[in-house]
């Protein structure tokens, strides 16, 4: 997944001159995963620019940017470090356009890797995504595939709309998979059936896919068919998109690396119920990590949730009744 | 050993100016002709006229909380007198009234948006500044990153942000000097420090004996001003001005003022300012000062300060008027201009809340 990433951001560059990397560490190393390896030897120190370690002037400085004229494509070394840029994306990326009255479009994408899995230092691993999808103006795409990767990436670049873009820390050199050397795009806002099955509807995305596919395979030898949905893209939802596997399997489960309480989970369980409550056949249920703080790397594992858990829960989800 | 130690300096140190209190200037030659401090003195006027009519709206509930510029206008107005609104960029705080005016934000569009009229955030094409700035010290990392990008594609424009004494102990305002200072960012940091973040006075906002000198540590350039001096603080800022078009790179301008006014029309300023001080602070008006000098070169008397003061205040009325007869904003205007592409679900909501609220459609 990484080496699509990278490909995307020297495709974008070559088409694009206004398109610029910022961040910490992201010129002469590469980036500490490597995304952006290369690219300041091909476009130089005036485009991909290592910035000095404050995360609030990167996002706040990539605003201006944007205004004049560039399309910045900021990489946050950690989404767990985003919160000393909070107020700027929260408050100042997402709102440019609407407080301007459209004067001023903001052209610019947030790379950042979030998640658990590789063992980290701590604070480096949250899956923070849920701040973000609460916050008007801000689309937040995590791609699972290496595939989605590249064509996310390049339309979130393409877009007139500030875009966080997560990309999942454990799935940075695990995941592989077929990627066309072309430019092409992924839309933002359309999800992607990553399995089809017929009795559960298990919804993730990031590197929260994975986990459920190997749940589902393992469902599939109990005689159990479940559908995986790998979202794409948090905001837009593609709320069609789920309603049509949910008319068909009746029973619903969310799987997300975040703590239970106030994650994107339970804002799907509202919109499930809103628009397919007489498709449902039993209660939705949510799969998620605990409302505690993101442990040291030696316990993730008992955080995190894993293809057992999934199986297990997903399956007398399977058997139960409304 | 005393080469690599760096101990504070607490001497006091007087701000730059050219006139006197009374408005009399120094031996040298002055920074502006007669006409540029003409037309700068009437922005000044033009300020205050603003300032009185919102507040006495507000007080009628026909205006929305706001804060004047009062005690602050030699300060603005000196440091926008030397932009060219062609090609430089101002990134305002809020209380550069007269500043943004002089850019081309239509003043009907400033009072809309104290109004609580959304419509009022609009920014004409080609007028460039950045919105009004609530979140303090947010708009200095912009200011730095959109003077970057300008240097970065050949352009040169200047970028200017005004912020105050408060704002100035926010991680983004050191951020941005240090950025500033390594990427050589064509902006000027304009600090009006005019002595209260709301009610909290400037000691509690640094140890330093002034903020100018926060800059050295950036490794950029930094200057006090006296901000009630239109001469001094035009003549700081051209330099600055200069510095960055020429690829000098920023500068920390401290211009020293005072706010004689309230926070906002929701302070009380009783409750902490000091009448002794004040009073002091109000003898060194900035209007009075620049009137004091045209008088002293001959060129200011009671025709022209009433004829200045009508085409003032029939300007501000006919804004006012535009404002007041603006409709109403509909529910679009919770909606419009949110995304490039908006996703399906906000646009049901909008179409939603246009019924309930009976829009037409």
């Amino acid at each position: 997944m990484i080496e699509a990433i990278r490909e995307c951001l020297g495709q974008e560059m070559e088409a694009d001159n206004r398109v610029v990397v910022i961040g910490e560490d992201v010129g002469v190393l590469g980036g500490v995963f490597r995304a952006t390896d290369g690219l300041q030897a091909r476009f130089g120190k005036e485009r991909v620019v290592d910035m000095p370690l404050a995360e609030g002037v990167i996002v706040g400085s990539g605003i201006g940017l944007a205004m004049s004229g560039l399309r910045p494509v900021i990489e946050l070394q950690f989404l767990g470090f985003g919160h000393q840029a909070f107020h700027q994306i929260g408050q100042q990326v997402a709102r440019l356009r609407y407080r301007s009255q459209g004067r001023h479009a903001l052209p610019l994408v947030i790379r950042s890797p979030f998640g658990g899995g590789v063992r980290t230092p701590e604070l480096h691993s949250d899956a923070f995504e849920a701040f973000y999808t609460h916050t008007p103006g801000l689309k937040v795409v995590a791609p699972a595939t290496a595939y989605d990767a590249k064509g996310l990436l390049a339309a979130a670049i393409e877009s007139d709309d500030p875009v966080l873009y997560l990309e999942p820390l454990k799935g940075y050199r695990l995941t592989k998979d077929e990627v066309p050397d072309e430019r092409y795009t992924v839309p933002l806002g359309k999800l992607r059936v990553a399995r089809a099955g017929a009795d559960v509807t298990l919804i993730a995305w990031s590197a929260a896919v994975n986990v459920a596919e190997r749940a589902a395979e393992e469902l599939s030898e109990q005689g159990i068919s479940v559908e995986v949905l790998d979202l794409r893209s948090l905001n837009p939802l593609d709320i069609d998109g789920i309603a049509e596997s949910v008319a068909k399997t009746g029973r619903v489960a969310i799987l997300h690396e975040a703590p239970l309480t106030g994650g994107f989970g339970g804002e799907l369980v509202a919109t499930i119920q809103q628009e397919c409550f007489y498709s449902l056949e039993a209660p939705i249920i949510r799969i998620s990590a605990p409302d505690t703080p993101y442990p040291l790397g030696g316990v993730e594992d008992l955080y995190i949730p894993d293809v057992d858990r999934v199986a297990a829960e997903v399956a007398a989800l399977a058997k139960a009744s409304a | 050993m005393s080469e690599s130690r760096f101990l504070p300096n607490f001497e006091a140190i007087a701000p730059f100016s050219r006139l006197t209190d009374s408005g009399i200037l120094d031996s040298g030659e002055s920074p502006m002709s007669d006409e540029a401090v003409l037309e700068a003195l009437r922005y000044m006027m033009l300020t205050r006229v603003f300032d009185d009519k919102a507040t006495s709206m507000q007080r009628q509930g026909r205006f929305g909380t706001f804060s004047s510029v009062r005690g602050q206008e030699a300060s603005v107005v000196g440091a926008a007198s030397t932009l060219d609104p062609a090609k430089d960029w101002i990134v305002p705080q809020y209380r550069e009234f007269p500043a943004l005016i002089r850019h081309g934000y239509p003043i009907e569009n400033f009072a809309l948006y104290f109004m609580g009229n959304p419509k009022g955030g609009t920014i004409p094409p080609n007028v460039n500044m950045l919105p009004m700035q609530i979140s303090l010290a947010a708009q200095i990392p912009q200011a730095t990153g959109l003077a970057w990008g300008l240097k970065m594609q050949g352009s040169d424009g200047v970028v200017i942000t005004f912020f105050g004494d408060g704002a100035s102990s926010e991680g983004d305002f050191h951020e941005s000097l240090n950025l500033a200072g390594i990427m050589k960012a064509p902006v000027i940091f304009f600090l009006q420090n005019n002595g209260w973040a709301i009610s909290t006075p400037r000691e509690n906002q640094t140890a330093a004996r002034s903020f100018a000198e926060r800059a050295i540590g950036y490794g950029v350039e930094g200057v006090m001003v006296d901000g009630n001096d239109l001469l001094a603080v035009h003549e700081v800022t051209a330099q600055a001005v200069a510095k960055a078009r020429a690829g000098g790179g920023p500068t920390l301008i401290e211009s020293v003022t005072y706010r004689t006014g309230a926070h906002n029309t929701a302070d009380d300023p009783t409750r902490y300012v000091d009448q002794q001080e004040l009073e002091k602070w109000q003898q060194k008006d900035p209007v009075e000062r620049i009137k004091n000098y045209l008088r002293s070169r001959g060129i200011w008397n009671e025709n022209l300060e009433q004829e200045l003061l009508d085409s003032c205040a029939a300007q501000i009325d006919a804004a006012m008027e535009i404002a007041r007869n603006t409709p109403l904003a509909t529910s679009d205007a919770l909606f419009d201009h949110v995304y490039a592409e908006p996703p399906q679900r906000m646009l049901d909501q909008k179409r939603d809340w246009a019924i309930r609220n009976g829009d037409a459609q």
